[in-house]
């Protein structure tokens, strides 16, 4: 069904450690996982999966790590690779940071979580605040006879414990809106999407019911209710808190919240949008002696708003020396090992416009290797705004205990991913 | 302080201090010894020989310790096995521990000690656990009965185990459950025949309730245990996808596929006209769209995924084009995929961005990346008619670049849009031939030199061009040689008075110098070609050819459902059939969509009409016959374009009855060289008429002109009497009885539909299950009133061979679904193999010749007719009316020998002698075919020809 061992390899493919869940597939097959890697990485055809007689490697890299999954069947793929990236979130709220030095460090917890983990192949417990209430690093300081399975484990509610007590009931929630723009080469916009997510910090006692309403145009439709603006959500993920029937049928998004920090969900939104920092650049190559950049920035967002942070990465030739930058505000810096000019202004307010130029050097000699034309990428923070227009209208704490909570929101717009300007 | 210290005693004697320190009788020193055990044992160290010492410590109350000790029990027990024993009692103990925890650690642990010697020591501790008030007990047996069966089924089977893990199905806990059914699915696995997942609606609906319940992980189980279930009818099937749906808003990717694999596979089953299967259609593409966000692993998972669901149903994601637009961080796995679905999406109306696209990543740097978005223009050109131009434009644009692999790559597809459209875009052959010194890859020579053979009456000095090539003719490969030798000929045809010398060099080189079979066999047929008849060489050699089309990369519609049902799985991502590559699972059954319902669905004749890539259903026939016009005209050696989707049918073998018996015919008609001219000529009965019904073969063909004309077809062909099929006790009253006829080419399932109930019966229709034949029914049944009490009605059914194929076990097996407004009724028929027997099957009398010859022995089939008072000319004339022709009939001493030849519905050709001795009542009869299976059918129809 999924993984036959798992296994966790150093950079160099020596293993770290590892777990033979239902003894089908020899250990010793590990042995050609990175024989084929290395070969694969020299063709140049990487590809997640791979294969050796009748023993297949899913396999992900994290840090200075290879996580493998070794099996012999048909096995769910998506499942073991959502597995490892599970493994992964665990590793790290145990040990921080998932790294060679951690998992030689904790050989005897990782030993532990890979049994409670995982069963003959089949994930079982992977919530790491759960598993932290009976599997812990001070494991000599637990005598057996305190140490109990949580409820929780095999509870319909296996994400919350009982007993939870806070003085103050709060929960703050953060709503994250990325936007990703495509811009080709002659400035019109290839694609555009926002992803939105909604964090949580629960810091709430018991066993509360929450319910969060949202501006979300199907769920005004259902109850007829059409004031105010309203936003039109093309996908939403749900953490598994949330009932999904429920959100099926009626659009409520009902759950009992896991204590602390969550992702209570993730939304898609197909809209135009415009890139709210435009980038106009000119990069004029002079072969053999010199290359000149131009950058120019324009915030396209309120007046009222800031963008915070912003960080404009410009691709320059790799055999680029001796930078000279000039720019009206913020400041440049040459990173050569990325062969990237980051120009990073502070606070950029809506409606301004700024400039950047640089100057590099060339050498003489023709660089003959092939290189990519990275795009220029953006990114910035604006606070108290969403592009999309989201909002939170209420979230609903009800406990048996009856008391006061009070709800925190907070909004936020980020950069997400690419950003093509191309240039001649 | 870490636990890393542990791994750093490397001292001599290390065993002997450690084995001291287990004995130790301080906790906290044997506790440190034994994790220095764990952590030599980590580093690959052996210390197996501590066994006894490590399993002393194992009677502790630390927590830690015990699992520590578990942990070196699991690594060596097999390979101490007469020691793990000792730890047995442990085990059992451990078992009745107060603390759940202990138990459940402890049933755990003793199925992952893969002993036979004590697993039955352990029957006792499962069973009670199995039973233990703890949930988390429970659901930790349950997982080691799936253990247990691993290492010992019929230890399992005995004591019970099955059958308690069925009843935990029912347990009040949703991650029991869960474990429950991921258990009995793996079991069910291994063993396809133990009939363990009996699923009922009862079981599902339990199912559905856990799966709102339970973790992420047992969501997936359930999934996918679902997704093997088949539902009675379409409302099931509609209920189950209504529970399932929410799942699509699932945070985990795996929860959101495994969703979609149900919702993909159920889906099947409910009508087109329904308002819900459009609602589903479009719940479908958001969640496919999100997984592109998820990390980049599954994403390339998704997108394999996703490759799949476009061909089966390509309106789901028809508008999301923009989202597979390659992202410049994307791993190069994730691209490929991407530009592959991308072109599969490719329609007139976004075809436009689709290429700007494309343009773009022809100018990036990874090269395999930038081959296949040259390639993927090529690809939309013969796609997307109405872009061709467009396409071609840029592909001119991108040879100007003059970068080596892009412009070879060009050259490549620019080969394959001449094909598509031929005589449009020979303009542009100027710039191509500027480039010729600059192709080193086979694949593109061989492309150029196609381009220069095929239009060498328009390239002034294609005689120099191609000779510049053939001057190092040993050293090209034999792509690039066939192609020089055809193009060579072509050109000879072309202007014979030029280039007379030429191809007398390339026959040489091609038939005297080179030791390789395939392209000397080539050179001496166009030698003969054109030494006997250069009339028939040119309407050979420069036929027209078939016309290429963007189907050609699509998955063969069978493994494609098969897949579908594997969405999520390895086999989804490969693309192969899990029989492929798991071991063992070769007798398995192979998975496949529930047979589609709905009576709206038999007579919309449903997917035609739609554009689309995927719905034009047979897309094997005509790849095959791709090839078939590619062989005989000697055209590209791998014709670049067909080969992906011929193979997956190779793959499935035997499976594929239609693919192997063609394959084989013509496998024979090339390598036999002396038939090779008769061959050519026969097989345009398979072909396009372009070829024009071989005029160059003479001799005997007159007088089988005679002989055919004389006996027409006098008598039709046998119809046997009516049975009873479907019995009315085991279909709620109503019996079926029939039989198979051909009548004037058409074949009919003759029904007589009795109602033996006491109410009236409406609404029926009919379905196929894929058959050796693909025989399916070629339009709706026809009962248009309903059937009362006591009623007969006959129907007349014709049948088709275009539906879907499966080798069938006997090859004559048919099995029929019959639905009416009670219910749905299977049972199974045979039909006679004469139906299959189509009316052009007369073989001319030389192929028959050279094609007996060519079949080897081992084919042969002999079989006694007995008890036969015919004589030879009634025989033949009887055995005609039902398409078994005779082609010659020669008398030797009194015993008269009948030639015949049979050609099935799907290219196969049967051939015959049967040999009749006067007075003797007994004939003898032998049978030569290509696919040898068929023998005994065959023999059965002249059984009862003759004998009716």
């Amino acid at each position: 069904m999924s993984a036959s061992a798992v296994f966790v390899l150093d950079l160099k493919g020596k293993v770290l450690i590892c777990r033979n869940y239902k003894g089908d597939v020899d250990m010793s097959e590990i042995d050609h996982f990175f024989t084929l890697l290395v070969q694969q990485e020299e063709e140049g055809l990487l590809c997640p999966v791979m294969s050796h007689g009748n023993v297949h490697f899913l396999w992900i890299k994290h840090s200075n790590l290879y996580l493998v999954a070794t099996t012999n069947k048909n096995s769910n793929a998506s499942l073991v690779y959502a597995f490892l990236y599970k493994l992964v979130e665990v590793f790290t709220e145990y040990f921080k940071e998932l790294e060679e030095e951690s998992i030689q460090d904790n050989f005897v917890v990782v030993y532990e979580l890979l049994d409670e983990l995982m069963d003959f192949g089949f994930p079982q417990t992977t919530d790491s605040k759960i598993l932290q209430e009976y599997i812990t690093q001070q494991g000599n300081k637990l005598e057996v006879a305190k140490t109990k399975v949580p409820t929780t484990v095999t509870n319909a509610v296996s994400w919350r414990s009982e007993g939870i007590r806070y003085k103050k009931n709060e929960v703050f929630i953060d709503v994250i809106e990325s936007i990703n723009v495509l811009v080709n080469a002659n400035g019109s916009v290839m694609s555009s999407d926002i992803v939105g997510s909604i964090k949580l910090k629960t810091m709430l006692s018991g066993m509360p019911e929450l319910r969060l309403g949202l501006n979300d145009r199907m769920l005004f439709a259902l109850t007829g209710r059409d004031k105010g603006k309203a936003v039109t959500m093309e996908d939403v993920k749900f953490h598994q808190c949330v009932r999904l029937s429920r959100f099926e049928s009626d659009r409520t998004i009902s759950f009992i919240p896991p204590d602390g920090e969550s992702e209570l969900m993730s939304y898609r939104i197909n809209t135009h949008v415009k890139p709210l920092i435009w980038i106009e650049s000119v990069i004029e190559k002079f072969s053999h002696s010199r290359v000149e950049i131009m950058v120019k920035a324009k915030g396209q967002f309120k007046k009222q708003s800031v963008a915070n942070n912003v960080e404009i990465r410009v691709p320059v030739p790799s055999d680029a020396d001796s930078p000279k930058f000039k720019t009206s505000t913020g400041h440049a810096k040459y990173v050569p090992e990325k062969n990237l000019v980051v120009w990073s202004i502070k606070s950029f307010p809506g409606g301004k416009e700024f400039l950047m130029r640089a100057h590099f050097g060339l050498p003489s000699v023709e660089n003959h290797e092939m290189e990519g034309r990275p795009p220029i990428t953006v990114k910035f923070e604006i606070p108290y705004f969403t592009v999309s227009g989201i909002q939170v209208r209420y979230m609903k704490i009800i406990e048996k205990s009856g008391y006061q909570a009070l709800p925190w929101v907070r909004y936020i717009t980020q950069s997400g991913g690419e950003r093509r300007f191309l240039n001649g | 302080m870490t636990d890393s210290k542990y791994f750093t005693t490397t001292k001599k004697g290390e065993i002997f201090e450690l084995k001291a320190e287990l004995n130790s009788d301080k906790k906290e020193k044997k506790k440190e010894a034994v994790k220095k055990v764990i952590a030599s044992m980590t580093v690959g160290k052996d210390v197996s020989a501590l066994f006894p010492d490590v399993v002393n410590c194992m009677q502790t109350d630390n927590l830690e310790l015990k699992k520590l000790v578990y942990l070196y029990l699991m690594n060596y027990a097999k390979s101490q096995p007469d020691m793990a024993i000792m730890a047995v009692n442990t085990f059992v103990k451990d078992c009745e521990d107060l603390n759940p925890l202990i138990r459940a650690l402890a049933v755990r642990t003793m199925g992952c000690i893969r002993v036979d010697k004590i697993t039955e020591y352990l029957c006792e501790p499962l069973r009670k656990c199995l039973k233990d008030e703890d949930p988390y007990v429970r659901k930790t047996a349950a997982v080691c009965v799936a253990k247990l069966h691993d290492i010992n089924a019929q230890l399992v089977e005995d004591q019970g185990f099955l059958d308690t893990l069925k009843d935990l199905i029912s347990d009040s806990n949703p991650m029991v459950v869960a474990n429950a059914v991921a258990a009995l699915s793996e079991i069910a696995e291994s063993h396809p025949n133990s009939n363990l997942l009996d699923l009922n609606p009862q079981t599902i609906n339990k199912l559905l309730t856990a799966l709102n319940e339970c973790t992420e992980w047992g969501q997936i189980f359930i999934l996918d245990c679902l997704a093997s279930y088949l539902p009675r009818d379409d409302r099931e099937s509609q209920s189950i996808c209504e529970r399932v749906t929410p799942r699509l808003s699932h945070a985990n990717s795996a929860v959101v596929l495994s969703a979609v694999k149900v919702l993909m596979k159920f889906m099947e089953m409910l009508p087109k006209d329904l308002d819900y299967y459009g609602t589903l259609l479009k719940k479908l593409a958001p969640p496919l769209v999100t997984l592109l966000s998820a990390e980049p692993e599954l994403q390339y998972v998704a997108l394999r995924n996703i490759n799949l669901i476009v061909q089966k149903r390509p309106e789901i994601l028809k508008h999301e084009m923009k989202v597979f637009f390659v992202k410049y961080n994307d791993p190069i796995y994730v691209k490929l995929e991407k530009l592959d679905i991308m072109i599969r999406l490719a329609s007139q109306a976004n075809i436009a961005q689709v290429l700007a696209e494309l343009k773009e990543y022809a100018t990036e740097v990874d090269v395999d990346f930038v081959r296949k978005a040259v390639r993927a223009i090529g690809r939309c050109a013969i796609k997307v008619e109405q872009s061709a131009e467009r396409c071609v434009s840029t592909l001119l644009d991108l040879i100007q670049t003059k970068v080596n692999y892009v412009v070879q790559e060009a050259i490549v597809v620019i080969k394959d849009i001449f094909r598509k459209y031929p005589n449009k875009y020979e303009s542009v052959i100027a710039t191509l031939c500027e480039n010729l010194d600059s192709l080193d890859e086979p694949e593109a020579r061989a492309a150029m030199i196609w381009i220069v053979g095929e239009y060498a009456e328009r390239i002034d000095n294609a005689d120099e061009l191609l000779e510049s090539f053939l001057e190092g003719f040993h050293d090209e490969s034999t792509q690039v040689q066939l192609q020089l030798l055809t193009a060579i000929v072509k050109l000879f045809l072309k202007k014979p008075t030029e280039t007379q010398e030429l191809v007398q060099q390339v026959l040489s080189l091609a038939t005297q110098d080179s030791d390789n079979p395939d392209l000397r066999d080539r050179g001496y047929i166009y030698w003969r070609l054109l030494s006997t008849d250069p009339v028939a060489a040119k309407e050979v050699v420069l036929a027209e050819k078939p016309l290429i089309s963007e189907e050609t990369d699509l998955i063969e519609p069978t493994l494609l459902e098969e897949l579908i049902c594997h969405i999520g799985t390895l086999a989804s991502v490969y693309h192969k059939p899990p029989s492929a590559f798991v071991e063992g699972s070769r007798g398995v059954q192979h998975k496949r969509l529930p047979p589609r319902a709905g009576s709206g669905e038999s007579t919309e004749s449903p997917d035609v009409g739609q554009s689309g890539p995927s719905e034009a259903p047979p897309a094997v026939i005509p790849s095959q016959g791709d090839l078939l016009g590619d062989l005989l005209n000697l055209d590209l050696a791998p014709p670049t374009a067909t080969v992906p989707s011929v193979q997956p049918s190779m793959q499935m073998g035997a499976m594929d009855l239609l693919g192997g018996g063609l394959d084989s015919l013509l496998g024979g008609d090339i390598g036999g060289s002396p038939s090779m001219g008769a061959g050519l000529g026969a097989a345009p009965a398979a072909m396009p008429a372009s070829l024009g019904g071989a005029p160059a073969v003479g001799g005997g063909l007159g007088d089988l002109f005679d002989l055919g004309g004389g006996v027409g077809m006098p008598t039709g062909s046998y119809v046997a009497p009516k049975t009873v099929w479907l019995l009315a006790m085991k279909a709620k009253g109503l019996e079926i009885s029939g039989t198979f006829a051909r009548r004037g080419g058409i074949i009919q399932m003759d029904l007589s539909l009795t109602n033996k109930a006491m109410s009236v019966m409406t609404d029926f229709a009919i379905q196929f299950n894929r058959n050796s034949f693909g025989l399916a029914p070629a339009g709706p049944l026809q009962v248009l009133t309903p059937l009362s009490p006591n009623q007969t009605i006959d129907v007349s059914l014709p049948l088709s061979t275009s539906g879907p194929v499966m080798k069938m076990e006997p090859l004559n097996n048919l099995q029929v679904a019959v639905k009416n407004n009670i219910d749905v009724f299977y049972f199974s028929c045979q039909y006679p193999l004469s139906l299959l027997f189509v009316e052009d099957g007369k073989m001319d009398r030389q192929v028959f010749l050279a094609t007996w010859k060519d079949i080897p022995n081992d084919n042969e089939a002999q079989f006694q007719i007995k008890d036969i008072h015919l004589n030879s000319d009634v025989a033949s004339n009887k055995l005609q009316g039902s398409n078994i022709f005779t082609i010659a009939k020669r008398t030797v001493e009194g015993q008269d020998m009948l030639y015949q030849s049979v050609k099935l519905t799907n290219g196969i050709w049967v051939l015959a002698e049967m040999r009749i001795q006067t007075g003797n009542p007994n004939y003898t009869l032998s049978i030569k075919c290509r696919a040898p299976e068929v023998c005994p059918f065959v023999y059965q129809c002249y059984e009862l020809v003759l004998k009716n």
